[in-house]
């Protein structure tokens, strides 16, 4: 097994990545290592669970916006609190979304997620006084461990402490996510999204399993959406729109949504990806439409499947 | 105050015309072919854009301004010929698979559209400008309508007649709800489900283009007029049931009238109000007022 050597060099490189690698690079991580927490949930949903969501940008949106409300409005700059109030805040919300979604499977499912984006997307586009509007909110620069940072400029802030603190926040993450899908539970899951009707005759509740994949990914899309606001300093309602849920859904599916890790391969090579692709062409929706066109048709399996080609299937997402 | 009710209701009613003919593209594809295309609303926008190059070049070549309707409709018609490239291009490749794949798919051209109508037609919007009103304006009780707008009705109306007639009366229509009810008996009786698959998703694509390019002369076109008017256009089959088309025509004219309503009462409902009945008609009724029931 070579996934340990890869996982060490992945990690060694990725932390002395700000020591040796041009800024601008590493400003570019911090976008991928926030999907990638996002990722990470919403692959529980559609490689464990086998429920493609189209509106989880909704849940990106509420961590996002819990930063900037709390930042720019109510004072609370720790981003220890951040993460936590935007997880609440989206278990909150997921909590009556997810009990009615998971009534349904397949494009039903989807539609239903789709639909739920879009009325956030609205209250957040037409509700001026609460939200700023189209133009949204700013997000001030959250202290890390209890400082402010005030002596660092604002790459050096974001090359330093918030690319280390975002990449602890992926690795607790990965971890955590990495115990989830392998413990009974996520055997659960895999069960469910093959044979539902087996499940329920084992006596798994198929509704509240689902239900509960659903709350962990939404938890999951807010700490990632509130981790991918503070680098670009602002917030709005494109965050929640319906194209955005698509895209994340392409992250997954370009990674390859039955490796554990290929959600995070995903987010890489999309970001990475999108911008060479913007540096000499700018119409990258033309390029990625016909990439992701390609793996739908040829590659259903990803990166991760064209890697793995030749080796045994393994089991999804374990 | 009727005058204004009249306004309301009539600029409700025209969305509503344009909206019906997306979602009528959007539920005879997914009738027959089983697959949710987000790609509506791109082919409207490309009917759009499409339909304006038409209309200058035939008013830049001497073309009477009053006649500018018959170029528009046929770039509308001629747009809706990609409709045979993309089927036999991406998406004859998926029939048979996973439901989600075919959306993401879809959603691939979603991607691939909007940029190629950037490239091609620039980020400005793009317009005819005032041409429409070369046909004038109807006092309806104390409102003024442009009569193009209700050439437009009368236009969306007819071809909902005519569609109901291609389906319930001639023979292509009985093989398209016999594909639609049972595609493996109808294939065992001898249809050409390749041929079939091909003029459907072309029907479904020039209905959308054609929307585009009628709702044009009254706006102006943006690249991104496609992907807002394909989750209005999700709003209305989902409220009027997925693959019915009485379902797309009540759907449409409920949507748009609110939609209208809702702007000139409380203009933050808009679209909200939309969404909150799509999701309780999700929740109460799936199958949505005109569907059939799920097996």
């Amino acid at each position: 097994m070579r996934t340990p050597l890869v996982l060490a060099l992945v990690g060694i490189s990725t932390a002395i990545a700000p020591l040796v690698s041009p800024a601008y690079y590493v400003t570019l991580m911090l976008p991928f290592m926030a999907y990638g927490v996002v990722l990470l949930g919403l692959n529980l949903l559609f490689g464990s669970a086998g429920l493609v969501s189209f509106g989880h940008a909704l849940f990106i949106s509420i961590g996002a916006y819990a930063g900037a409300v709390l930042t720019t409005h109510l004072g609370v700059r720790h981003m220890e609190l951040i993460l936590p109030a935007g997880a609440l805040a989206a278990a909150i919300v997921a909590a009556p979304v997810g009990a009615l979604c998971v009534r349904y499977v397949k494009i039903y499912f989807g539609m239903l997620t789709l639909a739920f984006g879009m009325v956030f997307y609205t209250f957040l586009l037409k509700f001026y006084r609460l939200t700023g509007g189209d133009e949204g909110m700013r997000v001030l620069r959250p202290y890390l461990l209890g400082r402010e940072w005030s002596g660092f400029s604002k790459t050096d802030y974001l090359i330093g402490p918030y690319y280390y603190f975002s990449l602890v926040v992926l690795v607790l993450a990965t971890l955590l996510m990495w115990r989830i899908v392998r413990s009974p539970f996520g055997l659960c899951l895999r069960t469910i999204r093959d044979n539902p009707l087996k499940a329920e005759s084992l006596g798994i509740s198929v509704p509240r399993y689902r239900w509960y994949a659903f709350m962990i990914s939404a938890v999951y899309a807010a700490v990632g959406g509130a981790l991918l606001a503070p680098p670009t300093g602002n917030v709005d309602p494109t965050l929640a729109y319906w194209t955005h849920s698509g895209n994340i859904v392409f992250m997954v599916l370009l990674g390859g949504f039955s490796s554990f890790f290929g959600p995070l391969l995903g987010a890489f090579a999309f970001i990475f990806l999108q911008d060479t692709v913007m540096s000499v062409f700018p119409y990258w929706r033309l390029i990625f439409g016909a990439v992701l066109a390609f793996i739908v048709i040829f590659a259903p399996g990803g990166l991760m499947g064209l890697l793995s080609r030749r080796r045994p299937a393994e089991v999804p997402g374990a | 105050m009727t005058a204004n009710l009249v306004n309301v209701l009539m600029s409700g009613i025209f969305h509503a015309a344009i909206l019906f003919l997306v979602a009528a593209g959007l539920q005879v594809v997914f009738g027959v072919q089983k697959i949710f295309n987000l790609a509506c609303g791109s082919f409207y926008a490309l009917g759009a854009y499409t339909g304006v190059t038409a209309v200058q070049y035939f008013v830049g070549h001497g073309g009477p301004p009053a006649l500018f309707i018959l170029p528009l409709v046929l770039g509308g018609l001629a747009a809706g010929l990609i409709g045979i490239v993309v089927e036999r291009g991406l998406l004859r490749f998926v029939y048979d698979r996973d439901e989600t794949f075919q959306l993401l798919l879809t959603f691939a051209l979603v991607l691939m559209l909007e940029d190629l109508i950037r490239m091609t037609w620039g980020t400005a919007p793009v317009s005819t400008g005032g041409l429409y009103l070369n046909y004038g304006q109807a006092r309806i009780a104390g409102a003024t309508v442009p009569v193009y707008n209700l050439i437009v009705i009368g236009a969306s109306l007819a071809l909902a007649l005519g569609i109901g007639w291609l389906l319930t009366r001639t023979a292509f229509g009985r093989i398209i709800r016999a594909a639609a009810d049972n595609r493996e008996m109808a294939q065992a009786l001898g249809v050409d489900m390749r041929s079939v698959y091909i003029r459907v998703f072309t029907l479904g694509t020039m209905l959308g283009t054609l929307g585009g390019a009628l709702v044009i002369p009254s706006t102006a076109a943006m690249s991104e007029m496609g992907i807002e008017l394909i989750v209005e256009a999700f709003a209305v089959v989902v409220i009027g049931g997925l693959g019915s088309m009485r379902g797309a025509f009540v759907g449409a004219l409920g949507v748009g009238v609110l939609r209208s309503v809702a702007i000139s009462v409380y203009p933050e409902l808009e679209m909200l109000l939309i969404y909150l009945i799509v999701i309780a008609v999700l929740i109460w009724r799936p199958q949505g007022l005109f569907g059939a029931a799920p097996a």
